[in-house]
């Protein structure tokens, strides 16, 4: 019976893990209502309001796409990297980046068709964004310098090159605020359904779809797995652990770019100085969340999106501030770490308590006396770990 | 150009170098026992907080030291708890301590505090000029007519200096920092050294948090650390992790940083973003620059596990 235990065992450890998953989840929302509570807002009145303005109406699901979808481009960043073993905590700067790029390709390009314009634009944007991960990932490679360092460094970099160009050289002539003319009609994403909505969602759809090809079906994805679970075993497999290196980073920050570019096409139209709530931060998030799976990200970024559109909502009702989600987020985050490094050991032992009630019952069906569950478990489990 | 309005600069400047230097001394403790702390922004953001809140509530700036060091030290621990005892990623909590700092300030600065000219007023730190030399001239007003928090950084930095390099509780923590197994065969508690620098690391942050509140602002504003724990950071690093060059780095960052507040009134005619950025891109050349020759404490980020509790 020792293939049946192992892949009983592993469904079973799916799901003490979503259980899990779920329980960090519920811990954040209540550390959130207790912050609340302590600010002197009543979570009973919030929370509520929070989930109607993510999805209680076709409205609302429509923002929290809206929302979702930079999200979901920057947890695909953070992933991107994470599965190379590389840390790119740089997605803020990579989103101006990529939306300066994308800003100034939709501004500066002769005028052309929208089918030529907005992939053009597109591209540059990604362009922005990849030239800010591939920064850090030059110097990585070449000089051993910690891209977790560089990439902070970036991302105040890419803030102030953006302040220095929307109040500089981009700014618009016309008006007063620091910020650059609206971008021509033919380089900005199709509204959907007559709402916020924007054709970005589907860009974000798709650079999932790419990631996950990329990460799990080709050769390449294969390596970058290899140097992220080994690095050495990867080197001297003769794998190009330093050209990817740089590729991956510069992947991921093109992942962050186009973020960056698709606010400013599908939402903005127009650069402007700190827009982005922390849209790079949040990515991070995300992709824990979503187990740094590019597919994963998906459902993540819906909740995340959900989270940040029911806030406004939340703000606008109760008074209570938007940052409510920094906590969440920061507590979710904090447990699903906790969950990951402290609680593997406890999920094992459900699991195995599970496994040898099972075993228990069938062995007695069976009769097979003389057999106590306990030993049942450990046999499932030797098993387990033979097949 | 007059004299004063340099000597106001200089001395604008020693004041926001101080908090960076109060918060990198931090990170540098953390930094050498081998945690690296990319949570110092929230740690910051929390300790002036609550000096604000201690301030308030005491009616003296001391209480409000007391609770932003107070403030620091319990963050602190629940950073080593997280990142020590569970062994949790240190960059990833680091980030999350930046997002929980941001958002419990900003939640409660607003409903305890309140907003815009009701927002309740603190006691704020007053300067404390030294007698006989706060007279001099030129050194007086540059060096000698601060507060308290501002003596107390640059105080810090022998200190810090001389523990580190010279007691047997600094060698234990640059051990623990290099090569953790090695310092736990000797003998040496890495887990407990490891507490004690994350518990320095907090105090230290929530003193500079204070320094920003209630030295310098005299109020809590959203986010008022505003990328310098950051800048902290970098300090250690383009200081090499010595305390000697992370005070270099405080300086030049926080005389950076007095010339983007005051460039206007100095008549100087380069974009302000230009000096802000400068600390960021000198920290990257410096990382790039150094590496090979020097570099970050060995075992940085890498949490351990001793022998007793590996099997």
């Amino acid at each position: 019976m020792g293939d049946k235990g192992t892949a009983r065992e592993k469904a079973l450890l799916l799901l003490v893990e979503a259980l899990f998953y779920a329980l960090a989840l519920a811990g954040a929302l209540a550390a959130g209502a207790a912050v609340m509570a302590a600010a002197g807002i009543s979570p009973w009145s919030a929370y509520p309001v929070l989930w109607e303005g993510a999805a209680g109406s076709a409205n609302s699901i429509k923002e929290t796409l809206v929302k979702a979808t930079p999200l979901l481009l920057t947890g695909l960043a953070y992933s991107f990297a994470y599965r190379c073993g590389l840390f790119n905590i740089g997605a803020e700067g990579q989103l101006y980046a990529g939306a300066l790029a994308g800003t100034a390709a939709a501004l500066l390009l002769p005028p052309l068709p929208g089918w030529l314009h907005l992939p053009l634009a597109l591209l540059c944007g990604m362009a922005g964004g990849a030239l800010w991960g591939g920064i850090a990932g030059a110097l990585k490679a070449g000089r051993g310098a910690s891209e977790i360092i560089n990439t902070i460094m970036l991302n105040y970099v890419g803030l102030y090159v953006v302040s220095y160009m929307v109040t500089g050289p981009l700014r618009d002539a016309g008006g007063s605020l620091p910020q650059t003319a609206a971008i021509p009609l033919a380089a900005e994403l199709p509204r959907l359904l007559g709402s916020r909505l924007h054709a970005g969602v589907f860009v974000a759809l798709g650079a999932a779809l790419i990631a996950y090809l990329l990460l799990h079906r080709s050769a390449w994805g294969y390596e970058i797995r290899s140097a992220g679970s080994n690095w050495r075993a990867a080197e001297v497999m003769g794998m190009p652990v330093r050209r990817n290196t740089v590729l991956v980073l510069m992947a991921s920050g093109g992942f962050a770019g186009l973020a960056g570019w698709v606010e400013i096409a599908g939402v903005q139209h127009r650069l402007l100085q700190n827009f982005s709530p922390g849209f790079g931060y949040d990515g991070i998030a995300v992709a824990l969340l979503g187990g740094a799976h590019p597919l994963g990200n998906i459902l993540s970024a819906l909740l995340f999106g959900g989270l940040r559109s029911g806030a406004n909502a939340m703000q606008r009702a109760t008074g209570a501030s938007t940052s409510l989600v920094y906590v969440i987020q920061a507590v979710l985050i904090i447990l699903l770490l906790c969950n990951r490094y402290w609680l593997a050991g406890v999920k094992r032992t459900i699991v195995a308590r599970l496994v040898g009630q099972r075993s228990a019952e069938q062995s007695g069906h069976s009769g097979q006396s003389g057999q106590t569950g306990q030993s049942a478990a450990i046999d499932s489990k030797l098993g387990g770990e033979g097949a | 150009m007059s004299a004063d309005v340099w000597i106001n600069y200089a001395a604008a400047a020693i004041r926001l170098s101080a908090i960076v230097l109060l918060a990198s001394l931090g990170v540098l403790f953390m930094a050498r026992s081998g945690i690296l702390n990319i949570g110092m922004e929230g740690m910051m953001l929390i300790g002036a907080l609550a000096a604000v809140l201690g301030s308030a509530a005491g009616g003296s700036a001391w209480m409000g030291l007391a609770a932003g060091a107070a403030a620091g030290c319990l963050i602190g621990l629940l950073f080593a708890f997280l990142v020590v005892t569970t062994g949790a990623d240190q960059v990833i909590i680091g980030t999350a301590l930046n997002l929980l700092g941001l958002g419990v300030t900003t939640v409660f600065g607003r409903s305890l505090l309140g907003m815009g000219t009701e927002a309740r007023q603190a006691v704020s730190l007053q300067p404390w000029p030294v007698p006989l030399l706060s007279d001099l001239p030129v050194v007086g007003p540059l060096l000698f007519q601060h507060n308290a928090l501002t003596y107390l950084a640059f105080l810090l930095l022998p200190a810090v200096s001389l523990v580190l390099y010279r007691t047997n509780w600094g060698l234990s923590v640059r051990a623990v920092g290099e090569h953790p197994l090695a310092a736990d065969t000797l003998g040496v508690r890495v887990h407990r050294i490891r507490y004690q620098c994350c518990a320095i690391g907090g105090v230290l942050a929530g003193l500079a948090g204070a320094a920003l509140s209630i030295g310098i602002l005299n109020q809590f504003t959203e986010n008022m650390v505003a990328g310098r724990g950051f800048i902290a950071l970098s300090a250690v690093i383009f200081g090499r992790w010595t305390p000697g060059g992370t005070a270099a780095g405080s300086l030049l960052f926080g005389a950076a940083d007095a010339l983007q507040l005051r460039f206007q009134t100095l008549g100087i005619e380069i974009p302000y973003q230009l000096l802000l950025l400068f600390p960021y891109v000198l920290t990257m050349l410096a990382l790039s620059w150094f590496s090979g020759r020097t570099r970050a404490p060995a075992a940085t980020a890498m949490p351990y596990k001793s022998a007793a509790n590996r099997a």
